[in-house]
């Protein structure tokens, strides 16, 4: 999947997540950036990022991102395991 | 079942008008997700469940202190989340001697903390029993060995069962047997629960919060008592018109074997109580005559309640049925082996529960016990006993029609009554009465065996119950009233229910007698009632008028002892 297709869908999941439907997110993004992103909102988000895109992420790859950037690399490097 | 993301967007939906509960939740691990799930679950089933949560992993704190929030939250039920793997933990930090006798002092704690909940608050407990974990520290040897964690594990889950026999207002969330079903590779996502201390996966939350709402909205009067069959492909194999009934498939022919199982399944619910009517397209005599002559069926006519079998469609025929069974349409589940029929009668009876069936026959039994869709709150030696009822009922009907009016049909039926004060004997029963009761119930006040028991020690209160036979059979327990003194002249009617099985019989009549003079025995002048509409008690709206009460300026009614007419009743005693 192109990097722009992940950053699309990902958008899509991160507005449901914290259901806001006008919410744009880059590479740059932090948890800092969106209000409502506690720790609570943050393992709704892998969940759904999980199901999302059909992968699982391992307990360290959860604790490893600091900007959404670092998410979507990991989340490129497991779709392309699993082609 | 509508998935975790679909149950948390209920949460910002309007609950206006919706039945409010109050429940607490504590656990050892992280519960907010839960907590979630269980609020977007409650929604789905028109409930505005408002949830006190405990901070994480201060159950015991929370209990012990009676200034803590839970003693404040004003929850009629808490729930208790310990998780197995705390629990393993824990268990790890004892020292081998003592592993052992682990699980029993697991227990007293336990039965110390209910005790606590109990004396500081009025609400019932809900425990989550142990999806069991097995440590592979010792293998199968685990089985024979005390000190393993498995062996202590499970005897905890025996002794929360033992103790919540004894308990009523102490009740078991079956964790376990949902992993069972489920698997633990589906229950439990480690990397979650390292994490954000999650023990439950969030695949799994929409069921165990299922769970826990189907032992409370049982609880609160809210289960299925009957369940509908098909014939044809449903209850055995082929087309009873079409193959004729010696080449239907059941017992050892072709697929049979799934259809036997699943007979016997539906009759142990028959047994337990649920009430079973057949709804076929068929001829009656055709359908008849597989019971009549088919040796491998286990299920026989007198199984049945009501049976249907005729062309008409299926929506129609499960209105009859509800007419003669005189049950309410959501307690009522419908099972057919055709989409169309399933699809017709979800869009005419909305309320009626139509499991969508697997296609294969094989899978039916497991697929329908997987739904848990015959919860229940109590159960009663008289329960088995229910199809009876109905059938009695369904005699009474026919033998009706033979009378010029109603007064002599009333009068033929030579109907004897029995009033009692509440005994140990009927405690269970009317506990039960009060839960059953949805559409005669003047107050929808609701009372436990607990409740029970309290109010028959406590002199301020009357409580009677009232038993109904006639010349076709028993019906047992069908109405109680408990009133409550309100002064020194008035008695005030906290609840006045009965069973619509013994509608138009004048059996409130006999009643009211009965309450005045209790009520006059003790030196009252004054009844007072008053009728709270819920949603499904309608029925009674006019009943204190009916009765010949006078209504207050506040909306109560109220009845003057010393000029009260004794009311003309049918029933003798």
């Amino acid at each position: 999947m192109e990097r722009e297709a992940i950053r699309s869908k990902l958008t899509e999941i991160f507005r449901d997540v914290f259901e806001k439907a006008e919410l744009e997110i880059g590479e740059a993004t932090t948890a800092a950036d969106i209000p409502a992103w506690d720790s609570l909102a943050h393992i709704h988000l892998i969940v759904a990022v999980e199901r999302g895109f059909g992968i699982r992420f391992s307990s360290r790859e959860m604790q490893s991102w600091d900007h959404v950037g670092e998410m979507m690399d990991c989340i490129a490097e497991k779709l392309s395991q699993k082609a | 079942m509508k998935d975790f993301f679909q149950l948390k967007k209920n949460l910002s939906k309007d609950v206006s008008g919706l039945k409010r509960l109050k429940m607490a939740v504590m656990g050892d691990t992280s519960t907010q997700f839960l907590v979630q799930a269980l609020r977007g679950l409650a929604y789905e089933n028109k409930l505005d469940l408002q949830i006190w949560e405990a901070e994480y992993d201060l159950i015991d704190q929370e209990i012990l202190n009676r200034d803590s929030g839970l003693y404040s939250s004003g929850a009629s039920y808490v729930l208790i989340f310990q998780s197995s793997q705390q629990m393993l933990n824990h268990f790890y930090s004892e020292s081998p001697q003592d592993r052992s006798t682990w699980a029993n002092r697991m227990m007293s704690h336990l039965q110390m903390l209910h005790r606590q909940i109990t004396q500081g608050m009025n609400a019932r407990v809900i425990c989550f029993n142990y999806a069991e974990i097995d440590d592979a520290v010792f293998g199968n040897f685990a089985n024979r060995f005390s000190a393993s964690f498995l062996y202590q594990i499970r005897l905890l889950n025996v002794e929360l069962m033992k103790y919540a026999g004894q308990h009523a207002d102490f009740l078991v969330c079956d964790l376990s047997s949902l992993q069972n079903r489920l698997g633990r590779e589906k229950m439990f996502q480690a990397s979650l629960y390292v994490n954000a201390g999650m023990i439950l996966s969030v695949d799994v939350l929409p069921h165990v919060a299922g769970r826990v709402l189907d032992l409370i909205l049982a609880l609160e009067g809210r289960f299925r008592k009957c369940l509908i069959l098909d014939l044809d492909n449903t209850l055995w194999g082929g087309i009873a018109g079409d193959d004729g009934p010696e080449h239907l498939q059941i017992g050892h022919l072709g697929i049979g074997k799934a259809f036997s199982d699943f007979q016997h399944w539906i009759k142990a619910l028959k047994n337990r109580g649920i009430l079973l009517a057949v709804c076929s397209k068929n001829e009656e005599k055709t359908a008849r005559e597989v019971f009549e002559r088919h040796p491998d069926m286990v299920l026989r006519q007198e199984d049945f309640a009501v049976f249907i079998a005729n062309w008409e469609n299926k929506a129609d025929n499960i209105r009859r049925i509800q007419q003669i069974l005189n049950i309410g349409f959501d307690s009522m589940v419908f099972v057919d082996d055709q989409a169309f029929e399933r699809n017709l009668v979800r869009a005419h009876l909305p309320e009626v529960c139509v499991p969508e069936m697997p296609e294969d026959p094989a899978e039916y039994t497991e697929f329908l016990r997987g739904l848990n869709l015959f919860e229940t709150a109590s159960w009663a030696e008289e329960d088995a006993d229910r199809t009876r009822q109905y059938q009695d009922e369904v005699r009474r009907v026919s033998f009706r029609g033979g009378f010029p009016s109603h007064e002599d049909y009333l009068a033929s039926l030579e109907m004897k009554g029995i009033c009692e004060s509440f005994t140990d004997f009927n405690t269970p029963r009317l506990a039960q009465l009060s839960q059953r009761s949805n559409q005669f119930n003047l107050r929808s006040v609701r009372y436990t065996e607990a409740d029970i028991r309290r109010l028959a020690g406590d002199p301020d209160y009357i409580g009677l119950a009232f038993s109904l036979g006639d010349q076709f059979g028993s019906h047992g327990l069908i109405s109680m009233v408990v009133m409550k003194k309100e002064d020194d002249r008035t008695l005030f009617v906290e609840n006045w229910l009965m069973s619509c099985r013994v509608l138009k019989r004048g059996v409130e009549d006999w009643v009211l007698n009965a309450m005045v003079q209790k009520a006059l025995d003790k030196g009252y002048q004054n009844i007072m009632g008053e009728y709270i509409p819920g949603p499904r008690n309608a029925m009674v709206e006019k009943h204190y008028e009916q009765m010949g009460f006078t209504r207050c300026d506040s909306g109560k009614w109220m009845l003057d002892l010393h000029h009260y007419q004794s009311r003309k009743t049918f029933i003798i005693i």
